[in-house]
């Protein structure tokens, strides 16, 4: 073989450390071992990570700094592990051959089961911090207590994840302490960033009859559980920021059952472009 | 103006428990919560830390190279400072 | 690294002496620490044109990693799998990390990031010709792992042990992250030319247009290049262009064939007596065409560098404000 630059076993062992194959690995959902309602419940929680973390990687090399640039990257690596190891899960319960790459790049909106909130574009840094602000506070209250789930596999993601997305929700929200008190003009962008955010909030905490029964079958976490503690702790950050929390929006839902913003589509067609373009071709 | 950028902070990792920070290199931050946030996703990212340390790089202060006679060669005849200076028979142990 | 030798002409210039003001027993101090392979750590003295020259190096250095991280940026939202795109951001932000690395090592000989960063976008500073082409195809991007890293990787290697200490130290942790850059590109480029005709056909398209834009990486032929003889002196340069582009056609045919692909150059053949390859003429107008930023998408690299970096500015001030905002408050 030619000859490549050589790895050293340590370097080596630290890749395997980081290929999470073994995250709850003794539990690996299989064909048949998940009921449709649990699968819907992976999908959610699979696409939200997936389209925010596609989201977070079209920053790359445009950021306002180096540093921020190498966050953003971060954050979004983070959520592509998570989105690779829930989507394997729900490709794996629903069998017949799929993998978490058929489902990310197989399916059109339709099918997509991320929350609104995570598919708006980036726009300017302030909304792009608010957006995973919003939704890593939740993201975060979330897997902490998903971490104690039924479903082995599901808790062994979560309790990997509570600790990256624990990052992400310190990094956002200093970010918009500083953005919102900041200049006049990035408190402006920021308050614009909120407001644009705010209306998809609601989502967050809706419980439709799908969720119900994980959630009774100690599988999913309630989320209504923690939504005081969600509005306290975003109304502590804005306070701190100096910024108001923004009035109540009429609820905007629908993308935990497909039916999404203008947004998703066009996200899709950059995304799944080669696979669809190629569907006999391996990468 | 848009050229501004933030001030530079030097970086310091423990690599694991038991060993000094050591340092690794610099970054540029708004403020020290920013300086270590930073720090973590530039030096950190392939396991490389448990603990981090930031200083911002104007309050380091450095000696002299043109007094580095003065520095630090009083200290090349204080050879008695070394255990090597004392001659201990090898039939003592222990020492 | 890349090459720095970035001068808009092929022009033959004199060796340039040490400038006479400075005091000659400290010139001559300076040559013989370097000359023991010594490490110049940032206080200590320098004569001015060592310290310009690696300000002028490091800085087309870092520059070359930022612009770099477009070409290959292009293809992060469109990553053929989950796996692939893992791989790409993190090695297009690693990039990102080695141009950190090394602007924060040019910063400790007196030149700021903000002033390195201006004098690129103004068109003053120079970065790696490579990253003026655009990326087509998937493809390009096992192209540019496999080869412009591989290039980059054999520029890299000998500057860990470069007489300036922070720029050697910046080396030793950006070779240490290279090491799945090129592998990773290999890899892919393994498995397009195992894979459908399509896949083959972008495979070898892309080798030919990054075949010989990877080979004027190296910078221009020895002849041409009028400071090498000082660099090397100083260790600021280890080995000669034409040395280490001899290097990189030698290790990189046998890669190529090994998974089918054609390099595309009528004149290659291995040569018994010299060991090495002897490849074709590089077409030098276009190396400085592209030098003089007449690349083909040189237009879009630096919009898109002035952009990020002016969007980002009252993001930059806000963080500023914010912080003189609470030292106010804790003086008062
Ligand atoms: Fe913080
Ligand atoms: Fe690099
Ligand atoms: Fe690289």
């Amino acid at each position: 073989m030619p000859s490549l630059p050589t790895i050293s076993p340590e370097e080596e062992a630290k890749a395997k450390a980081k290929d999470g194959t073994s995250v709850g690995s003794f539990d690996a959902p299989t064909a048949g071992s998940r009921d449709e309602a649990t699968i819907a419940y992976y999908l959610m929680l699979g696409d939200d990570a997936l389209i925010l973390g596609q989201r977070l990687s079209e920053w790359c090399g445009h950021a306002p700094t180096i540093e921020v640039d190498l966050s953003l990257a971060n954050m979004g690596l983070d959520l592509i592990g998570q989105a690779t190891h829930l989507l394997g899960g729900a490709a794996g319960a629903m069998g017949e051959g799929r993998d978490a790459d058929a489902l990310a790049f197989h399916r059109d909106v339709l099918d997509f089961r991320n929350c609104l909130m995570v598919e708006q574009p980036n726009d300017d840094f302030a909304r792009t911090m608010a957006r995973q602000f919003l939704y890593s506070t939740w993201h975060h209250m979330l897997l902490g207590r998903l971490a104690g789930s039924k479903d082995g596999h599901l808790a062994a993601i979560a309790a990997k994840g509570v600790k990256e997305v624990a990052y992400h929700r310190e990094l956002a929200s200093d970010w918009v302490v500083r953005l919102g008190d900041g200049t006049e003009e990035s408190a402006r962008r920021m308050a614009e960033g909120l407001d644009w955010m705010w209306r998809f909030v609601p989502e967050l905490f809706h419980v439709d009859e799908d969720l119900q029964k994980v959630i009774d079958a100690g599988i999913a976490v309630d989320p209504r559980e923690f939504e005081a503690e969600y509005r306290e702790a975003i109304a502590a950050v804005l306070a701190e920021a100096k910024l108001t929390v923004p009035d109540d929006q009429r609820p905007i839902l629908g993308g935990r059952h497909g039916h999404h913003s203008e947004h998703l589509g066009h996200l899709l067609a950059v995304m799944q472009f080669l696979p669809r373009a190629y569907p006999d071709a391996k990468w | 103006m848009s050229g501004h950028d933030w001030p530079l902070w030097e970086v310091f990792v423990r690599a694991k428990g038991g060993l000094s920070h050591r340092h690794v290199g610099s970054v540029h931050a708004p403020d020290k919560e920013m300086a270590l946030h930073h720090a973590r996703d530039t030096y950190t990212r392939r396991l490389e830390g448990v603990s981090l340390w930031v200083v911002k790089s104007d309050d380091i202060i450095a000696s002299d190279p043109d007094q580095a006679g003065p520095t630090f060669a009083p200290a090349e005849d204080k050879i008695y400072r070394h255990p090597t200076f004392y001659e201990i028979p090898d039939e003592v142990k222990h020492i | 690294m890349y090459t720095t030798e970035l001068d808009k002409q092929p022009e033959k210039k004199n060796v340039t002496p040490i400038d006479g003001a400075e005091d000659p027993a400290l010139v001559e101090a300076f040559e013989a620490r370097v000359a023991a392979d010594e490490f110049i750590e940032p206080k200590d003295w320098m004569p001015e044109a060592y310290r310009k020259t690696l300000v002028r190096q490091i800085s087309q250095h870092a520059h070359s990693e930022i612009v770099g991280m477009l070409p290959e940026g292009n293809w992060i939202t469109r990553a053929p799998n989950l796996r692939r795109k893992a791989i790409l951001l993190a090695k297009v932000q690693d990039e990102g990390g080695h141009g950190l690395y090394l602007y924060c090592a040019a910063e400790t000989l007196g030149t700021s990031r903000e002033e390195m960063i201006e004098a690129l976008h103004s068109g003053k500073a120079k970065y790696s010709t490579i990253f003026n082409y655009p990326t087509l195809t998937w493809a390009d991007i096992a192209a540019i792992g496999w080869l412009v890293d591989g290039a980059a990787i054999m520029n890299q290697v000998p500057l860990q042990r470069t007489s300036y200490g922070p720029y050697a130290r910046a080396m030793v942790r950006v070779c240490k992250e290279e090491s799945f850059h090129q592998r990773q590109g290999y890899e892919a480029m393994m498995h397009l030319m195992a894979g459908t005709p399509e896949q083959k056909r972008m495979a070898q398209d892309a080798m030919n247009r990054w075949w010989w834009p990877s080979l004027m990486m190296f910078g221009p032929p020895d002849e041409n290049s009028p400071n090498t003889e000082r660099s090397m002196r100083w260790r600021i340069k280890r080995e000669t262009n034409d040395e280490l582009r001899q290097k990189f056609v030698d290790i990189t045919v046998p890669q190529a064939e090994y998974i089918g692909l054609t390099v595309p150059d009528d004149a290659l053949a291995w040569n018994e007596e010299k060991g090495g390859y002897d490849f074709g003429e590089i077409d030098w107008e276009e190396f400085y065409a592209v030098v003089r930023g007449e690349g083909p998408v040189a237009k879009e690299r630096m919009k898109a560098r002035r952009d990020a970096w002016d969007k980002g500015a009252w993001v930059r001030e806000a963080a500023d404000a914010h912080e003189a905002k609470k030292r106010a408050a804790a003086a008062a």
